[in-house]
């Protein structure tokens, strides 16, 4: 018997493979269906409705208003496939918008989108997908999937301006064996191309900026409207115990923070001045001059581990991301108990906020990550 | 792969003849409102719908009056009496309970049947005239309502009466009189005719507010040309409905059989509403811990079309309001799927759907939670 895999590393024919496409509307994943689709897959897409336009928009009775859920249906239409649409509201409101205004009421700065990939994208739909008979989940998430010697592993996308994997490292082995991302190896032009080439009207959409259900970008102003009462005024108090000025309430700032501090040109102070900490307790937002971020030791928690065996408290020698934007520090990384871990930096890091992932890289391959829960000088 | 229809209660397919008779509306000239000759002529397609829809009904055809959907008759007929106070059941159908949101809802039982007793308690509570809305069959699970005795005791508190006939037109035998209806709704396109016609039947001297307001159309209850080839649909339908009622007994078989073979095949499986009388067609199953919209996905993709709860425009499921009234818990009731069978359907749909049903739950059993 011979066997063979296909461009899924899957031992079937494509017409065999049924491969479920995360569709959001976007160009990314239209392009997605459309590759896979003319490979001869069995696709099926599936557009998730997460929240109500409405109550994001402020506008009532906006039901099923989403134009990227009628974008999506189009594209189906039109590359010929089978396409659903599946009601997540419930679950997408408790899984990811409630921890997105729990986590900044701690004082720290959440990052809605790997929650929406862990919680809902890579379990439930991924359930569901299973559910549907497919041999695969596939999104248009910039990021490769290189089947290693020891199983399925993460990577960055060819595209270093495109790649996602930062918002990926909650990904389990489990998830990771059943999805497969078909654009980490290609260029956002190049998708672009791919997607006029199929004609699809998407082609030219822009990408999505910022957080979904945020859409004019205030995230303050969701929290405020997620937990009424919870946004308050406190004090603006300088490392050395000074009391500065007033803030509108610790949702508004993040560590590292410098512009919109409403401090500027205080008399005697030679130094610009950051977000240090947050101290939600006391509704207390503590500045300082530069030096006061530095930080070399990062612990983080509910880590998701992708690397080699590592006994507790080895060290690895690592690169960590700390910042979606940020390039990776070099740094020894320990894993402790209970799902913790430790990064110890060759370098201080500054601006580390708690909230935020820190992902392991060794060159392209990401070992895994976790959420920043506090740091040392 | 050939695909199966079994979803006539969302719409059935036009029948060949109902076809024929649409076409040949197609090729009249003119407004049925026109003098001249050509209007004529279109006016007597109308009125011979409009007599052949009036006998579906078991009325004369001045009482029939066409709208643009049964959504439309619904509203029509619910909000025509603004002075009134609407009471209508838990299990109606959106276009009734979306009429009148803050209306007063007859409970049901676990079956699905309305509960008589408290509709007397609540309209002898209330104050003021009443408009008791109560449909025949509910197109979830097929339950057949009391239709007759809440008439009844609607009249004897001096309210209306009307029924939603859309799901048991061509089910069961119409007739506004025996019913007891004052105002009695249908629609084409579940009785083999097209979408975008329906009916508002109403007892004679009942005059409710237009919602449409411009011509003089439809003796002024409901402006606008009429959908002259739609019309010609609708009647050809009626006309069939009723010659072809008998039909029904061989639809209950096969319903019937598919439930066996259905619950034989997935034992975990529970039929909706298999206490009350239900209309031949429906069947409703729910196979607790799978979302309804799970099987009527994995149901489709083996090209056998039912359908879970009510879809809105962009395909979204929402669970069933039919089967939390019915006392079913959230979960539950987001977990049923409505399997309805029509004109069409013949024992080898019965069996794709029991083969699909069964592989789909075998395949639900297996598959590892992640």
């Amino acid at each position: 018997m011979i066997s063979y895999a296909n461009s899924l590393g899957i031992a079937k024919r494509p017409q065999d493979t049924r491969v479920v496409v995360a569709m959001s509307g976007g160009v990314d994943s239209s392009v997605t269906a459309a590759v896979l689709r003319e490979e001869g897959y069995d696709v099926v897409g599936i557009t998730l409705q997460l929240y109500d336009h409405g109550i994001a928009l402020q506008k009532p009775g906006a039901c099923c208003a989403g134009q990227d859920i009628y974008d999506a249906r189009q594209v189906a239409d039109r590359i010929g496939i089978p396409h659903y649409v599946l009601d997540y509201e419930g679950k997408f409101s408790q899984d990811v918008i409630d921890d997105f205004a729990d986590t900044y009421l701690r004082g720290e700065t959440p990052i809605p989108c790997v929650r929406c990939n862990q919680r809902v994208k890579f379990r439930d739909l991924l359930n569901t997908a299973r559910d549907l008979g497919a041999d695969a989940l596939a999104t248009g998430h910039y990021v490769r999937r290189v089947q290693g010697a020891a199983g399925a592993e993460l990577h960055r996308a060819i595209d270093p301006g495109r790649d996602q994997s930062y918002f990926l490292f909650a990904t389990t082995r489990e998830q990771l064996e059943f999805l497969r991302f078909p654009l980490g190896g290609l260029t956002k032009p190049e998708t672009r191309a791919l997607a006029e080439r199929h004609g699809l009207e998407v082609a030219a959409k822009p990408d999505s900026q910022d957080i979904c259900f945020v859409p004019n970008g205030s995230y303050a102003d969701v929290v405020a409207k997620l937990r009424p009462g919870s946004v308050e005024p406190g004090d603006i108090v300088h490392v050395d115990g000074r009391v500065l000025g007033r803030h509108r309430g610790v949702v508004h700032y993040t560590v590292g923070q410098r512009k919109g501090l409403g401090i500027g040109g205080i008399r005697g102070e030679e130094e610009p001045l950051f977000v240090v900490r947050l101290e939600p307790g006391q509704r207390r937002v503590v500045v300082g001059p530069r030096r006061e971020l530095a930080r070399s030791v990062v612990t983080i928690r509910e880590v998701n581990w992708l690397g080699p065996a590592l006994a507790p408290g080895e060290g690895l020698e690592v690169e960590v991301k700390l910042r979606s934007a940020q390039p990776p520090a070099p740094a020894v990384w320990r894993l402790g108990a209970d799902g913790t871990a430790q990064a110890e930096l060759h370098e201080p890091q500054y601006g580390v906020a708690p909230g935020q992932a820190c992902v392991v890289y060794q060159g392209d391959r990401v070992l895994g990550g976790g959420w920043i829960a506090g740091t040392g000088a | 792969m050939t695909r199966v229809y079994l979803d006539h209660n969302a719409s059935a397919p036009l029948k060949p003849a109902v076809k024929t008779a649409m076409i040949q509306a197609m090729d009249l000239a003119g407004n049925p409102s026109s003098v001249h000759g050509f209007g004529r002529t279109v006016r007597r397609a109308v009125e011979e719908a409009r007599a052949q829809v009036a006998a579906l009904a078991g009325v004369r055809p001045a009482q029939v009056f066409f709208t643009g959907s049964g959504t439309e008759a619904n509203n029509l007929a619910l909000r025509g009496f603004p002075g009134r106070q609407v009471v209508t059941s838990a299990i109606e159908h959106d276009s009734v309970l979306e009429a009148v949101p803050g209306a007063a809802r007859i409970p049901v039982s676990r079956d699905g049947v309305a509960d008589l007793a408290a509709l007397d308690r609540m309209l002898a509570s209330g104050d003021g005239p009443a408009l008791v809305s109560l449909m025949l069959a509910n197109n979830e699970t097929g339950a057949i309502q009391p239709v007759a005795e809440a008439a009844r005791i609607a009249h004897a508190h001096g309210a209306l009466f009307h029924c939603d006939a859309v799901q048991a037109a061509g089910r069961l035998s119409l007739d506004l009189g025996a019913l007891g209806a004052d105002l009695l709704t249908l629609s084409a396109h579940k009785i083999g005719g097209p979408a975008g016609v329906g009916a508002l039947i109403l007892a004679d001297g009942l005059e409710p507010e237009a919602l449409i307001r411009g011509g003089g159309q439809e003796k002024r209850r409901r402006a606008g040309t009429e959908n002259v080839v739609g019309i010609a649909g609708f009647g050809a339908a009626a006309r069939l409905a009723r010659q072809e009622l008998p039909d029904s007994a061989r639809l209950t078989v096969m319903r019937d059989a598919l439930e066996v073979l259905a619950l034989a095949a997935v034992p975990a499986a529970r039929v909706m509403g298999a206490g009350a009388a239900r209309v031949g067609n429906t069947s409703n199953l729910l196979l607790p811990g799978v979302a309804g919209e799970t099987q009527v996905m994995a149901l489709d993709l083996a090209g056998v079309a039912v359908s879970a709860g009510s879809a809105c425009s962009s395909g979204k499921v929402k669970p069933s309001h039919v089967l939390a009234a019915m006392g079913e818990s959230a979960g539950d009731a987001a977990c049923a799927i409505r399997v309805s069978l029509g004109w069409d359907s013949d024992d080898a749909a019965v069996e794709r759907f029991a083969a699909a049903y069964a592989a789909m739950a075998a395949r639900l059993a297996r598959a590892p939670a992640a």
